[in-house]
């Protein structure tokens, strides 16, 4: 048996915490800290924290609100948003954040990630990428909180993303976000396939068993969620829940 | 006073806030009367071998550092890369580390690993303590948060504290005297991590 991560993905926007269905329609969940508190008491394994204004609105990480997250969090901690400098990364390594998710920053800057690689290793620097269908089915990468296509391959850019130095991929499907109706088990085992590091799946989990066929079929080697861990069905009802021990 | 030793590497907030929680007195200290006058020492470490290395050498407090855990044997618990720079040298890099434990730190053997054992190893780990190690005590199945690509290979195995399982045997942490290192993060480990910073403040 393994213990699988179950990660809590948590988006920042407009100083509060929202959720969103296929990266649209942003519902307010509630205020951030109060929420890291939450999921601290229960003892969640990891969590993921996305200002995902910062890197639209070209603005750096907001680290002192960054740091009184942190510091009632004894769990490990991933924050993504705006992060385009090497000082950056060292002030919020010092501030109790262990891995960095560059996203927009590293499509349009892919040396960020061996900058960061370089300095402080690969296991601190988490490549995030946005994956949906095009009109002829085919999956290309999304830039700016899935606004827009670049055009690239989710595969050959999660290879690239390796080979310059990332320690793990979070593999977000645009499509399936919000939507309860299980990961892309196309997407992911293609991805998980072709990399040697660790591929964290998101997007569109609705249950347990999503969680153990990404894992199974998809070969992930984490699970990710925003609605499944702060809703309550079937009228995504605020309310903080996350399950205990999973593993397989 | 414990001081957690600033070089410009390292979650030391997170260590911080965690001793903060358990009701330690500790500083987060690049300042030699601050080290001097400390009880016990926490040696951060995140990143590659080699910068963490030259970044703690060119620290104005390295020589008091080596004096007061070789000769005043002041308890010292090194975290992550912390605990990989105790000793001789690592894959990781060409440079040496500090040598106070002999053996060396190795980059997972991936041709060994199970497939789906992806490295970095980054999760959660069950560990198994050697018996009576005041680390663990009173720590009911203890697991914690491990992230790194590279472990402890060391030379005197009765010098190993805990051992995981990853794919195959790993070092989790080891002992030398006051000499402590752990692989994982007990900081960023819930009540498993609070109880062992708590076992390591009131050694």
């Amino acid at each position: 048996m393994r213990r699988i991560r179950t990660i809590p993905v948590l988006l920042i926007h407009k100083n509060g915490l929202y959720k969103s269905v296929q990266f649209k329609n942003y519902q307010y969940i509630g205020d951030p800290i109060n929420a890291v508190k939450i999921f601290n008491d229960k003892g969640v394994d990891e969590l993921v924290i996305i200002d995902i204004d910062a890197s639209r609105n070209n603005k750096a990480p907001d680290i002192k609100k960054i740091a009184d997250i942190a510091s009632e969090a004894f769990m490990p901690i991933s924050y993504g948003g705006g992060i385009t400098t090497i000082d950056q990364a060292h002030d919020l390594f010092y501030n109790g954040i262990e891995k960095l998710i560059v996203n927009s920053s590293a499509l349009r800057n892919p040396t960020i990630i061996s900058d960061i690689a370089d300095k402080f290793g690969s296991q601190a620097i988490v490549a995030s990428i946005d994956v949906k269908k095009n009109i002829w089915g085919k999956y290309k990468v999304y830039a700016d909180n899935g606004s827009k296509s670049t055009g690239l391959d989710p595969v050959e850019f999660a290879q690239q993303c390796e080979k310059i130095g990332a320690g793990e991929i979070l593999l977000n499907s645009i499509d399936r976000d919000g939507t309860y109706k299980g990961y892309d088990i196309d997407i992911l085992s293609s991805v998980t396939s072709s990399v040697s590091i660790p591929v964290i799946a998101c997007g569109g989990a609705g249950s347990i068993d999503d969680f153990t066929k990404a894992v199974k079929q998809g070969n992930a080697s984490a699970v990710a969620a925003g609605s499944f861990f702060v809703f309550q069905r079937p009228h995504n009802a605020v309310l903080i829940s996350y399950p205990q021990n999973f593993k397989i | 006073m414990i001081a957690i030793l600033e070089y410009g590497i390292g979650n030391v907030s997170s260590i911080k806030n965690m001793l903060k929680k358990i009701g330690a007195n500790a500083v987060i200290t690049n300042n030699i009367d601050d080290i001097k006058a400390a009880s016990k020492l926490i040696l951060p470490g995140v990143g590659r071998f080699d910068y963490c290395m030259s970044q703690l050498r060119s620290s104005a407090f390295f020589n008091v550092l080596e004096r007061m855990v070789l000769e005043l044997k002041t308890p010292i618990l090194g975290v992550c890369a912390g605990s990989q720079m105790l000793f001789e040298k690592s894959e990781e890099g060409s440079g040496t580390g500090l040598g106070w434990i002999k053996g060396e730190v190795v980059k997972f053997k991936t041709d060994k690993l199970p497939t789906n054992y992806k490295i970095p190893h980054m999760g959660w780990t069950d560990i198994d303590p050697a018996q009576n190690n005041f680390l663990y005590a009173g720590i009911e199945s203890p697991r914690f948060y491990f992230t790194h690509s590279y472990h402890i290979l060391c030379e005197d195995i009765t010098q190993v504290t805990a051992t995981a399982e990853y794919g195959y045997n790993i070092t989790a942490s080891v002992q030398k005297d006051n000499i402590i290192g752990v692989q994982f993060h007990p900081e960023k480990s819930h009540q498993f991590g609070m109880k062992l910073y708590k076992n390591f403040v009131n050694l």
